[in-house]
This record gives structure tokens, C-alpha cells and sequence, in this order.
């Protein structure tokens, strides 16, 4: 079996949705004769002609706004914002139209489109190229939102995403298109909203999603050296939020870290932790934990990885899960030390 | 790039006009041809019954039946125009303001103004009425307007769409990039902006400092005109036109002079920004009394015609009084309904949460 890349999957994810229903169409910024800044859309003009996939003006709230009027006219519009913080421009179009057209008409209109989002930095793009962006999405009630971390999930969740009644914002880490992984992929006819657990471990329980879940595995590795035992989650989708695995999976090693790219503050770790204390108060033997890029604007390529969630970051974080009685010095200054 | 000449999609250097202010025919443009005096009189009974709605809606909102709502009195040869144009299987996106349009499309003035008594955000099946919801955002739905137009010519029909949208809403970036969506996707969409004079309280010359708001559609190739939309032959004849050219796949963007005689809307107070003998100069130019005057001058309306439009007037408003009078049944249990397709766990968790807090009030 041949390697397959995660921007391959994608790829055969919309060329197989393409396939299996006419209505499903491809657009956006250069997706049609080039095949996508990334690729992901290589060859679709070619093998479905430019009535399946075709290059719009460049203009994002245009692409998404048309698109929802073409979702109203019966087609199943999969576009494409180039880079995370492109999509900006689409913003009130996502927000005030295609997350609530169904509220609004009371059942009578659904706004079944996808929204690939390439997001998230650590491929030394530009300050706008890099955005982890999720939060603004998953505030707004009427969006699901997605993110894959592995090949065989690129391929499943925009599946499932395409086969979706409701809109889905699909977020891409860029940093993992050319990951690999010697896989077979499948349509597997499942509804959106389940985690995975991507690695079993007893002491503590790792919870990310896109890229950072090879950041929790490799930091899940680096500790089992130490002896130290972790559970990683893999979230896949953040809207709808599978409370059930991770409620689980913290209920049985009574201790977290949340990592996420993104800055911290009010991000979306932030209600994962919330979620937790609400729901595993009497399972938890030290407070959850959220590591996350800081709280700055995208930084320059060359600083990147100081800003973003190292392996050294998580592991640090796991050592103030107080698996030992002493006190945790960073929350004692003040006046409390 | 576009093999047309930009002379092509000039608007005209004055707004078409048919009929003077005094409903004398004026001498208008060639290339237009001019509704039947049948249609005419068909616009006038819309109109008298367009503003018998609009006048009971602002009645309503002072009765405490409405939470608010923007007044279209002046612009009712714009709206019955709109109605009129429209076959059953085109579609219309209207704003807050083109609820007569609306009803006189057909619809149940009940279930239009659902969203401005607040008990729903739309109060009909937009599929069924080939309406969709009116939008509150501006110019948002003109591009809603050009994918699905450009999606039912994809399927082979003829169909079209009229989006409207005032001036003030000129000066968004959707409007613009629908525009250019719409030419470049050859979308059969037509664009008429109501140019009322004001966007709530700011004026045309603060919105834009362009010769025509018509001039906005030739930078995207869109073929324009201005109109004067006090002038219900001319919008019947360059709407007419405009959704000829839309069914062959060229989108057609209007600009049609009105004035909006009320304030924006109930809430709103007009003698703040503007002076009452510029109302009464556009009530000298009322599009209603125009027509009469014209088809009056054919001696083709009767007293009798007259009174029977306004004896449907007042069926409308008498049938729209008692029927908002009447307490909208409401359901706080299906706020949770259309959130998506199927609710989540989370949303099904907040539903049982709301069913425990309406049974302890009740308790």
C-alpha cells in the first residue's frame, strides 16, 4: 500500500463526494486550473469540468454568500477561503447567514456547505497565513466544526462534512498536509461529533485536536520514558463537542491538559476545561491544565516556534498535574507565596 | 475580458421618465417598451391597496402590535412595480422595507410582518413563497440573491431574481461583489436600489459622491439605468426590460429615485435631519396620484375603479387589524429546533434545563 499524504485524502475525499452526488460543486480562489495554493483541489477542473470545480473573483465574503445562495438553489457548494485569515472578509456571511438560515426559517431553508479552512502556522507562512481560528467559529451556535489530525480523518470528516444537513467549517492544518500514513480510505457513513482516543494511558488524559494532537502523542511518548502513563484525545470535531469521551477519559486518570494552538485567553480550550470541572469536579486530583500558543498576534515565521505548544510545553505542563504533594510555585506569588 | 462597450451598460444621463409629476406623458427614452394601459390600471389597484397595508402597519405599531416598522409610503410604484415583474417561479430578497411588495406578490400580510411583531425571525416558508427572508443586514442577500439566481440557470430554467436594497446599502462591499459575482457567473439577477434619499438619517450626497448610483453597475460590466421610481410606467418599462436581459444571463442593476416619506421607521425621529418642506416637495411628486391622473387623463378609471381598489384596502386592513389583534401562540421548546438538522447532546441538555425552569414557573 502506497503512502498517502493528508492533502491527498482531502483530494480523494472531493473527487469521492464529487462522485457520488452532482450536486456536490468545488470553489474558490484558484482551486480550479491550478488546484489550490495546497493542492487539495489538484485536478478536479480537469477530471469534472469547470461546472464542478471552477475559480471564483477574489473576494471571500462573495464566495461564501454566493455559495449560500447556491446551497438555496439545491447545490452543495464545498469552498474554499484560502488561508484562515482570508476568510475574515467572510465573516458576517458565515455568522449572520449560513449559521443561522435554518433558525431563521424555521427548518425550511438548511445551508448544507462546507468551508475549508487552512489554518493554524508551523509551516513558516506570513503574519496572515498562520491564524488558529476555530474559536470564532465555535461561538457561533448554527456551525459545526471540524478539524482532522490524521490521513485517514482528512479523508472521513470531509466525508462526513460533504454528507452534512448543516454547514461545516472545516479547519486544515496546514502543518500536516504532508504528513503520510500508509492507509486505506473509507467512507464510513457516521454522523459528525465523535472523538477519538488516539492513545491509552492511565495517569493523565492529553486533550487536543488538529495539529496539535502529533504534539500530545509525541509528548505521550517523551513521558512514558519517564514512566509517566498518558491518554491522548483526539477531539475531530468541536462542534457538536463529544462530552462523552472526554468526560470518560478524565473520570479514569483524574488529571488534564488541554493543548491548543491557539492563543489562550477565551479560546477554546478555555471551554473544554470549563466543561470538564462542570462535569468531573469529585474525578479530578488536580486542576486541568491549558497549554496554548500566547496570547500575541501571529508571530514572525522565523519566532514561530517559540510561540507555538511545544513538546517541551506540554511536558511541563503534565509535571504541575501534582502527581506528588509539593505546591505549584507559578500559582503562589503575591499575595498568596 | 467583456467584449462590450462600456456606452452599452451606461445608465441614462436622466432618470427614465414616462410621466411628468402632474401625470402628463413626457417624452422618455427609446429602447423601453411601455406597459398596457391593462397593466396600468392593474398598478394603480396595487398600489392603493399597497399603501392601505403600509398605513395599517404603522397603525399597528402604534397599537403595540408591531415592535417596529419601516414605513415604504412614497415608494409604492417601486414596490408594486417589483410585485408586478415577478413571475410565480422567479424570486424575490427583500429588505426590511419591501414588505407591500411582498403582499402584493401574494403573500399573507400576516406572515410578513411575523418578523416585525417578533414572534418569529420569518413568518413563512420562503421555498413556497419564492421570498426570502427579509434581510436586516445590508446588501448581504444581494449575493444570496446572484448564487441562487446563477444556481437556477445552471439547471436550465428561465427563471429569475430581483434583490432589493436601498441607497445607503450601495456603499457595502457585498453589494459590490455581488455585482461582480453576478457578471462574471452570468447570474439572471436583477439589482434595484431604491434611492429613498436617505439611510436612516444620512443623506445621499454623505453616501456617495457618484453621478448616478446606477454608474456602480459598468465597472462590473452589469448593464445599468436610472429611473424615476415615482414614475410607475417607467419602473413597469425598465423593469420589464431589465428581467428580459436577466433571463438571457445578463444581470441588469437599477437605480430608481424615490423618496421615503415617513421616517426609517416608527422609532425613528425624520425632523432631526431633514425639513418638512422637502416632504412636501416629494409629496408633490406622489406616485400614486400620478398614475391616477394618467389613466384618469386616458379615461380609463372610472370613480368605481377608484373605490373598488379602496374597498380591497380596507378588507386588507380590517382582515390584518383583527388577525394581529390576536396573541401569537409562542413556545419557548422550539428555540431549540432549527439550531441544526438534529440537536446536539448539548442543545438537547439546555432543552431539559428550559423544560425544568418553565414547569417551576408554572409550579
Amino acid at each position: 500500500m502506497a503512502a498517502t499524504t493528508m492533502a491527498q485524502a482531502l483530494n480523494r475525499a472531493l473527487r469521492d463526494a464529487m462522485t457520488a452526488d452532482e450536486r456536490v460543486l468545488v470553489f474558490g480562489e484558484d482551486v480550479g486550473q491550478l488546484g489550490g495554493v495546497f493542492r487539495i483541489t489538484d485536478g478536479l477542473t480537469r477530471d469534472f469540468g469547470e461546472q464542478r470545480c471552477f475559480d471564483t473573483p477574489l473576494a471571500e465574503a462573495g464566495i461564501v454568500g454566493f455559495a449560500l445562495g447556491m446551497a438555496m438553489g439545491g447545490f452543495k457548494p464545498v469552498v474554499e477561503m484560502q488561508f484562515d485569515a482570508f476568510a475574515y472578509p467572510a465573516f458576517e456571511q458565515i455568522t449572520s447567514h449560513v449559521a443561522k438560515m435554518r433558525n431563521r426559517t424555521r427548518g425550511h431553508l438548511s445551508v448544507p456547505m462546507v468551508i475549508r479552512v487552512p489554518y493554524a502556522g508551523g509551516i513558516g507562512g506570513v503574519e496572515h497565513h498562520c491564524d488558529s481560528s476555530e474559536a470564532y467559529y465555535v461561538h457561533t451556535p448554527g456551525l459545526k466544526v471540524v478539524s482532522p489530525a490524521t490521513v485517514d480523518d482528512a479523508y472521513t470528516l470531509l466525508r462526513e462534512a460533504i454528507d452534512d444537513p448543516d454547514p461545516v467549517i472545516f479547519m486544515e492544518p496546514k502543518k500536516l498536509y504532508w504528513s503520510k500514513e500508509d492507509i486505506e480510505l473509507r467512507h464510513i457513513d457516521e454522523p459528525l461529533g465523535h472523538a477519538a482516543i488516539r492513545r491509552h494511558g492511565k495517569d493523565a488524559t492529553l486533550i487536543a485536536y488538529g495539529p496539535s494532537v502529533p504534539v500530545a502523542l509525541q509528548a505521550a511518548e517523551a513521558a512514558a520514558e519517564e514512566g509517566v502513563d498518558l491518554e491522548v484525545v483526539d477531539l475531530r470535531s468541536l462542534v457538536p463537542f463529544d462530552d462523552d469521551t472526554v468526560m470518560r477519559s478524565v473520570r479514569r486518570t483524574g488529571r488534564c491538559v488541554v493543548v491548543q494552538e491557539a492563543s489562550g485567553f477565551a479560546g477554546f480550550g478555555a471551554e473544554i476545561v470549563a466543561r470538564i470541572q462542570e462535569r468531573c469536579f469529585h474525578s479530578l486530583a488536580a486542576p486541568v491544565i491549558r497549554v496554548s500558543g500566547f496570547d500575541i498576534p501571529y508571530p514572525p515565521p522565523m519566532l514561530e516556534h517559540s510561540h507555538l505548544p511545544s513538546v517541551d510545553r506540554v511536558l511541563d505542563a503534565v509535571d504541575r498535574l501534582q502527581f506528588t504533594d509539593e505546591p505549584d510555585h507559578r500559582y503562589l506569588t503575591g499575595a498568596h507565596s | 475580458m467583456s467584449d462590450h462597450l462600456a456606452t452599452d451598460l451606461l445608465p441614462s444621463a436622466t432618470p427614465v421618465r414616462y410621466l411628468a409629476e402632474d401625470g402628463t406623458p413626457v417624452d422618455g427614452p427609446a429602447g423601453y417598451t411601455q406597459p398596457s394601459v391593462e397593466e396600468l390600471k392593474d398598478a394603480h389597484r396595487r398600489m392603493v391597496v399597497g399603501r392601505r397595508f403600509d398605513a395599517q402597519s404603522t397603525a399597528l405599531t402604534k397599537q403595540g402590535r408591531l415592535a417596529v416598522y419601516p414605513s415604504s409610503r412614497g415608494q409604492e410604484a417601486c414596490q408594486i412595480a417589483a410585485a408586478m415583474v415577478l413571475r410565480e417561479d422567479d424570486w424575490l430578497f427583500p429588505t426590511y422595507r419591501d414588505s407591500m411588495a411582498m403582499v402584493s406578490r401574494g403573500m399573507d400580510p400576516v406572515e410578513v410582518l411575523t418578523l416585525l411583531r417578533g414572534d418569529a425571525h420569518c413568518g413563512y416558508d420562503p421555498n413556497a413563497a419564492r421570498v426570502a427572508p427579509q434581510c436586516t443586514p445590508l446588501s448581504t442577500q444581494t449575493l444570496h440573491a446572484t448564487g441562487l439566481a446563477y444556481a437556477m440557470r445552471r439547471k436550465g430554467t428561465d427563471s429569475a431574481v430581483l434583490a432589493l436594497i436601498g441607497d445607503g446599502a450601495t456603499s457595502e462591499g457585498d453589494f459590490h461583489e455581488a455585482l461582480n459575482f453576478a457578471a462574471v457567473f452570468e447570474a439572471p439577477v436583477v439589482f434595484l436600489v431604491q434611492n429613498n434619499k436617505y439611510a436612516i438619517s444620512v443623506p445621499l450626497d454623505k453616501q456617495s459622491a457618484a453621478p448616478s448610483l446606477a454608474y456602480k453597475g459598468v465597472g462590473y460590466g452589469v448593464r445599468s439605468e436610472q429611473v424615476d421610481g415615482n414614475d410607475p410606467v417607467a419602473m413597469l418599462a425598465v423593469l420589464h426590460k431589465a428581467f428580459e436581459h436577466a433571463r438571457a444571463g445578463r444581470p441588469f442593476l437599477i437605480e430608481a429615485h424615490t423618496y421615503r416619506i415617513e421616517a426609517h421607521t416608527n422609532a425613528d425621529d425624520a425632523t432631526r435631519y431633514r425639513d418638512s418642506a422637502e416632504v412636501d416637495r416629494w409629496l408633490d411628486a406622489d406616485p400614486l396620484a400620478r398614475l391616477e391622473k394618467h389613466l384618469r387623463n386616458l379615461g380609463v378609471l372610472s370613480d368605481e375603479d377608484v373605490a373598488q381598489a379602496q374597498a380591497e384596502g380596507e378588507r386588507l386592513a380590517a382582515d390584518l387589524r383583527s388577525r394581529m389583534n390576536a396573541e401569537p401562540h409562542l413556545d419557548p421548546m422550539t428555540l431549540f429546533d432549527h439550531v441544526y438538522a438534529r440537536p446536539t447532546t448539548q442543545l438537547v441538555e439546555q432543552r431539559d434545563l428550559l423544560a425544568a425552569e418553565l414547569k417551576a414557573q408554572e409550579g
